[in-house]
């Protein structure tokens, strides 16, 4: 092995030599400039001197408090309501802009809730931060497997030898030869809130009865919108790797299983599923993968709205190096996310080793 | 390798004196207006009226479209490849000046004495940018309209106050002939914001820094008049009289034209698209929610890299391109304000009794430059997400208090923005 890759393996590393140059030059160099900005106040354009500040950037993005707030209280003790009888609290700059508490200082509500007369809130430093890691933990954990699962589904339904399959594994395949920007235009004007694609063909099948729903618009509604959208685009691209794997099943397994008398649901657990292994391994990191870089319908669709509903770490790590011209702070967002897709990953590989 | 140097001398001295005599210099300049036809054609008439009127320069023009412009122009800086000329947004200029992008301009100041003052780009006391227009918000309405729901037509000297706009606006909805009683552009989500927003926290009392220092937002964009503007703003949308941020760009570009909208609050860069669809359509200047009535102010302008080696030649070139006749073509063509009152006289809709002639003299009286700091860029980005936020119902003093850390921690860190 070691002298196959070091010796008389020249045309080897010569073939190989212009993806390990891409791959330096615009993976691993960027990266590692990035890893040196995060540790820096690096901005986009400044005449000033950029500073050394240590892990500033990563304590200012992962800062996290949590405080309790006491409703408020009339003259006479009594618990202060609105008019549902709900109790009311102060606002939250009686801490985060009181001269007593300075830790708190710049920190805004995450999330809270309420056991009676108190609320109990999580302040973090960048509110935006953790809803973008939420958000794009939420969408990976949700399109990985529905996205595999249909893909396979896919997968199996054209593997067969029936006239015209052709036609429906283009049709399948279509939505991933379009530019993402260019669907990401179409499935805005198919979720327009007053008059879309969507909201017109559900009030039609509903006789009327269906309310038109803002779905992008809509902070609860929005980010699942995406989701789908995105599932729909890129499903045929891990149909066709799917597909592949089944094709490299031996057809002679099937035989053998039909003369065993196996059902299609045994030809599919214990010969189908065994065999597309690997396959599955590589699809699960590639959606994985993909699906962490949520950015572009974002940017298209929503912008990280409404209510910061849609906002995800690359589309953030995007929008402070360029649009709030801070290089330091999109840096560092870019190697948290590489710290986290790396962990998973690595996750992965051992969850789906060799037993 | 004497003999070569003797040689290359030779070559090099004859090539600069051939230079000297006869050639004439290229000038590179950039422009935002790429896929806009109208504008493009001005520009190269411009451009080449200045290549046949003199030999010295050679003036080469080169587009782009104005999403991605300032990314373009920001990384050639980086990249050390800035044009002899270019233009830039009025309010990003500062930022430039300060960034060692831009060298003040090489013309007296006299020389534009009878400009708007929205056209001048002066930051640190010296002239760096000019522009060729200015531009205004104005409220589109039809005159039926008005006419129909009972409404005063205001008027420079006596505009809409708070309350005569909110009726407005509630008339306009219970009248139930319109999707929405006005269109704010929501849809737009980018400068806009802050360039027809801001006018309206201003009017209020609010601001998005303080303009005295420029070294803090507290106060200015989260005192009780920003909170104010901020719950009715938020009420806006919450009573559904305007659409909010998912609003489809396309309604935003037509709607008030198909009667969708009752009222639209618009650049006065469509009132010539408009007055050719609607007939009776009205301008209506902004209304003043108690601190008078202001709009933003300051369109593109044209400056010169602090890299380029002919500032001379560029000089010439602005100074050719802000003739009169340019200003009135370019504003008959769409519709922006030009620069002077003279050039507002050869122009057909800013001339006396003119469409738009109302205009000229508003943008005079009430436009009011966004904040003349470097880190207008950033503040911008953070109102235009508070805008967007509180329109879509998030907790009105939270988010001003959040944008207000967020430009004070930027600030912060970035010295204060001041010059070294």
């Amino acid at each position: 092995m070691r002298s196959s890759l070091t010796s008389a393996n020249r045309e080897g590393w010569a073939f190989a030599l212009p993806g390990i140059v891409l791959i330096f030059a615009f993976i691993i160099t960027p990266f590692i400039l990035a890893f040196g900005f995060s540790l820096t106040n690096q901005r986009l354009i400044s005449p000033n001197p950029t500073r050394y500040v240590g892990l500033e950037n990563y304590q200012q993005m992962l800062g996290l408090a949590f405080v309790t707030l006491d409703a408020k209280q009339d003259p006479n003790g009594k618990v202060a309501t609105d008019p549902s009888g709900h109790p009311e609290f102060p606002p939250l700059r009686t801490i985060t802009r009181n001269a007593d508490t300075p830790q708190y200082r710049g920190m805004q509500e995450w999330f809270r809730w309420e056991t009676g007369t108190q609320a109990h809130l999580v302040i973090a430093r960048d509110v935006v931060f953790w809803k973008a890691l939420v958000n794009t933990c939420l969408f990976v954990l949700i399109v990985a497997p529905v996205q595999a699962g249909l893909a396979l589904g896919l997968a199996l339904l054209i593997n067969q030898k029936l006239r015209g399959i052709t036609l429906f594994r283009t049709i399948y395949f279509m939505p991933v030869v379009v530019s993402i920007v260019v669907v990401s235009l179409l499935w805005r004007f198919i979720y327009d809130g007053h008059d879309g694609l969507l909201n017109n063909m559900l009030a039609g099948l509903s006789f009327g009865h269906f309310h038109p729903v803002d779905w992008l618009g809509n902070p609860h509604t929005a980010l699942g919108s995406i989701m789908v959208m995105s599932i729909w685009q890129a499903v045929g691209f891990h149909m066709v790797i799917w597909l592949s794997g089944l094709q490299t099943i031996s057809p002679t397994l099937y035989e053998a299983a039909a003369i065993e008398g196996s059902s299609s649901w045994q030809t599919f657990r214990y010969v189908t599923w065994p065999g597309l292994r690997h396959t599955a391994v590589l699809v699960l990191i590639v959606i994985t993968m993909q699906s962490f870089a949520l950015f572009s319908q974002i940017d298209v669709m929503t912008k990280g709205g409404p209510l910061d509903s849609t906002q995800t770490l690359v589309f953030q790590a995007v929008q402070r190096g360029y649009g709030l011209q801070d290089i330091a702070g999109g840096s560092t967002i870019s190697v948290i996310l590489f710290v986290i897709v790396l962990s998973i990953s690595l996750l992965q590989r051992w969850l789906t080793r060799e037993r | 390798m004497k003999l070569f140097n003797v040689t290359a001398g030779a070559v090099i001295a004859a090539t600069g004196l051939y230079n000297a005599a006869f050639a004439t210099t290229t000038l590179s300049i950039w422009y935002h207006g790429a896929g806009n036809k109208v504008e493009s054609k001005i520009i190269n008439q411009i451009i080449d009226d200045f290549n046949a009127s003199q030999s010295d320069w050679k003036v080469a023009l080169e587009s782009f479209p104005q999403n991605s412009y300032n990314d373009s122009v920001t990384a050639a800086a980086l990249a050390g490849k800035l044009p002899d000329i270019l233009d830039m947004d009025g309010p990003i200029m500062p930022n430039w000046a300060w960034s060692g992008y831009l060298q003040p301009l090489p013309i007296p100041e006299d020389h534009f004495k009878n400009f708007l003052p929205g056209t001048k780009g002066i930051y640190d006391g010296k002239l760096y940018s000019i522009g060729l227009w200015d531009a205004a918000v104005v409220l589109y309405a039809r005159k039926s309209t008005l006419k129909e729901l009972g409404l005063r037509t205001p008027t420079l000297d006596k505009p809409w106050t708070k309350d005569e706009f909110d009726h407005a606006l509630q008339a306009a909805k219970s009248s139930a002939k319109f999707d929405y009683a006005i269109d704010l552009g929501m849809s737009d989500k980018s400068e806009w914001y802050t360039y027809a927003f801001l006018p309206f926290l201003q009017s209020f009392g609010g601001g998005l820094v303080d303009r005295k220092t420029y070294d803090t937002a507290e106060g200015a964009l989260n005192g009780d008049a920003a909170i104010a503007w901020g719950n009715w703003w938020q009420s806006l949308f919450k009573d559904k009289l305007a659409p909010g941020t998912s609003q489809d760009p396309a309604d935003h570009e037509n709607g008030f034209i198909d009667g969708k909208y009752a009222f639209s609050w618009n650049g006065n860069w469509n009132a010539v698209k408009t007055m050719a669809k609607v007939d009776d359509v009205e301008f209506l200047p902004a209304p003043d929610f108690g601190q008078g009535p202001t709009i933003g102010a300051a369109s593109w302008q044209f400056g010169i890299s602090a890299s380029s080696q002919h500032p001379d030649g560029a000089a010439d070139f602005i100074k050719f391109a802000t003739q009169d006749k340019y200003l009135a073509e370019f504003s008959n063509a769409i519709g922006l304000i030009p620069a002077t009152a003279s050039a507002a006289q050869m122009t057909d809709n800013y001339k006396d009794g003119g469409a738009l002639s109302v205009f000229f003299n508003l943008s005079k009286a009430q436009a009011k430059k966004r904040p003349v700091t470097p880190g207008y860029v950033v503040e911008s980005k953070v109102f235009q997400k508070a805008a967007a936020d509180i329109a879509d119902g998030a907790g009105v003093t939270d988010t001003l208090d959040a944008s207000v850390d967020q430009i004070d921690a930027d600030i912060k860190r970035n010295d204060g923005y001041k010059k070294n």
